[in-house]
């Protein structure tokens, strides 16, 4: 079999394939972000005293990562209207991800609190530091150094899902690909470019939050 | 200014501390001595609150710890009622528990800012003469993983002393440090005990730092005071076998 690689042809729809990118970095930065934050307040809901709402919140999270990423993707945009929820497939597509992350994010965090030693809740209660400032000032800062490198494996992991958000029509890399691909009957060169693109973005990434680990680790004096 | 009245500390089923009753005068320094598991280190979290009680009650300058007056009965306290109780009482540990993303001055300046709500530069004054009282002043800028264990440990005195507490705890405060350095934590404390006004509960294992710098040795065993008295009459003349056991087996091991 010999492989028909058109030059000429990947030129041409590379243009469209790095602006759908852009929609692709947005899609995964927004959706982080959103998982970074409801994350945080589900792993912190989970440390309350409130017996009723740490259990929910903990079955939620449960059933959430164990449910596929498209089925909520897919949830949130059909089944919405039927509440009354009608979002665009960007909001959609956004709401879920964010969602599903926050999910394993909050595991993340959750760790990460864990292993701050009793020590230093013992410390902070004997300075008798109310609650919001011995999380923000004490634990939160060492909880998260260490969970550093499980947030940045969530963030190429959510960066590759993107391509889900194309089956409610989000024009990201992957929606963008499958249309230049049938509007022309070739399909090898935008999704090779595709590959590519994934490719040179994800590793470099994985590199950065290594470096920035280290940074931080430095910088917190740890 | 301590008193503990019939006090009982459970874990689940088993009794660590049995119908205590204890007393430190305001200024008093009194060493706490015993066998391993007695319950030394219970009697001073209980204090610090990290440990609730299960039975009796706690003074603590003359106020309830754990229970507050409510129409003339005590009810188990609330959060507030135990903010204000332990605003009075510091505590320095065995292994320092020092915060370590943050330098020497800023974990002495921490309290102060953030929970006595002072100004910035009133919390540098105080955490650096502090810093200077211990010793510490030329590496006030050190997070606490570039110190040695001896100098953590004299951080973390400076950082409870800056909250200006009433009653200090020490709970073996020098058993996580090498011999070399148990030195300058000891020559701290006897600082204190000679220029400050504290009261001082202290836990240790060193029979000759709480011979020479008690006003009152306690010898707990089982969760009880099994023998208390004057550094001399405790070590020179224990009354109770079980003191004498306990004596003579210290003098063995070191
Ligand atoms: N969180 C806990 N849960 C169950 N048992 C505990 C707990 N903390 C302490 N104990 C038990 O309480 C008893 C007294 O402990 P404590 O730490 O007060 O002893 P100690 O006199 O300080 O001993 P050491 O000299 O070894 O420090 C021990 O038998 C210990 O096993
Ligand atoms: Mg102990």
């Amino acid at each position: 079999m010999k492989l028909d690689w058109h030059w000429d042809f990947a030129f041409e729809v590379l243009p469209r394939l790095l602006w759908a990118t852009v929609n692709t970095l947005t899609a995964a930065g927004a959706g982080y972000a959103i998982a970074l934050v409801l994350g945080l307040i589900l792993a912190l809901a989970q440390r309350t005293n409130w017996r009723a709402l740490t259990v929910i919140v903990r079955e939620c999270v449960e059933f959430i990562r164990s449910t596929p990423l498209v089925l909520q993707v897919f949830f949130v945009f059909y089944v919405g209207p039927q509440f009354g929820i009608n979002l665009s497939p960007w909001t959609s597509g956004l709401a879920a991800i964010g969602i599903h992350y926050s999910a394993y994010l909050s595991e993340v965090y959750r760790s990460g609190i864990d292993a701050v030693p009793r020590g230093q809740w013992e410390a902070c209660r004997a300075l008798n530091l109310p609650l919001r400032k011995k999380y923000l000032r004490i634990i939160l800062p060492q909880a998260l150094v260490p969970a550093v490198p499980g947030m940045g494996n969530y963030l190429v992991g959510i960066f590759k899902d993107t391509p889900i958000l194309s089956v409610i029509g989000v024009a990201e890399l992957m929606q963008m690909a499958n249309t230049i691909g049938s509007e022309n009957y070739r399909f090898l060169e935008p999704f090779t470019l595709v590959a590519l693109i994934f490719l040179f973005i994800s590793l470099p990434a994985a590199g950065l939050v290594k470096l920035f680990e280290r940074r931080l680790r430095l910088a917190m004096g740890l | 200014m301590v008193r503990f009245l019939n006090v009982n500390k459970d874990y689940g089923k088993l009794s660590v501390i049995h119908q205590l009753d204890f007393d430190v005068a305001e200024g008093e320094m009194v060493t706490i001595i015993g066998p391993s598991g007695s319950g030394k280190t219970t009697v001073l979290r209980i204090l610090m609150t990290l440990e609730p009680i299960s039975g009796g009650v706690i003074y603590v300058n003359g106020k309830p710890l754990t229970h507050m007056a409510k129409a003339g009965v005590l009810v188990p306290a609330d959060e507030r009622h135990f903010r204000q109780m332990r605003s009075s009482i510091g505590m320095c540990f065995q292994h320092f528990n020092l915060f370590p993303h943050m330098t020497a001055l800023q974990n002495c300046m921490e309290g102060p800012v953030q929970v006595l709500g002072l100004a910035k530069k009133e919390a540098r004054e105080r955490s650096e003469e502090l810093l200077t009282m211990v010793g510490m002043i030329d590496k006030k800028d050190q997070h606490p993983s570039r110190l040695s264990g001896g100098q953590q440990q004299r951080v973390a005195i400076a950082r409870a002393l800056a909250m200006r507490p009433k009653v200090m705890l020490f709970d073996e405060v020098t058993s996580a440090l090498d011999p070399e350095v148990i030195g300058e934590v000891t020559n701290v404390i006897r600082k204190l005990v000679a220029e400050h006004n504290l009261t001082m509960l202290m836990v240790t294992h060193q029979m000759g730092f709480a011979r020479d710098i008690s006003d009152r040795v306690c010898f707990f065993y089982g969760g009880k005071i099994e023998e208390e008295g004057s550094p001399h009459d405790l070590f020179e003349n224990p009354q109770r076998d079980r003191t004498r056991q306990f004596l003579s087996a210290v003098k063995e091991a070191y």
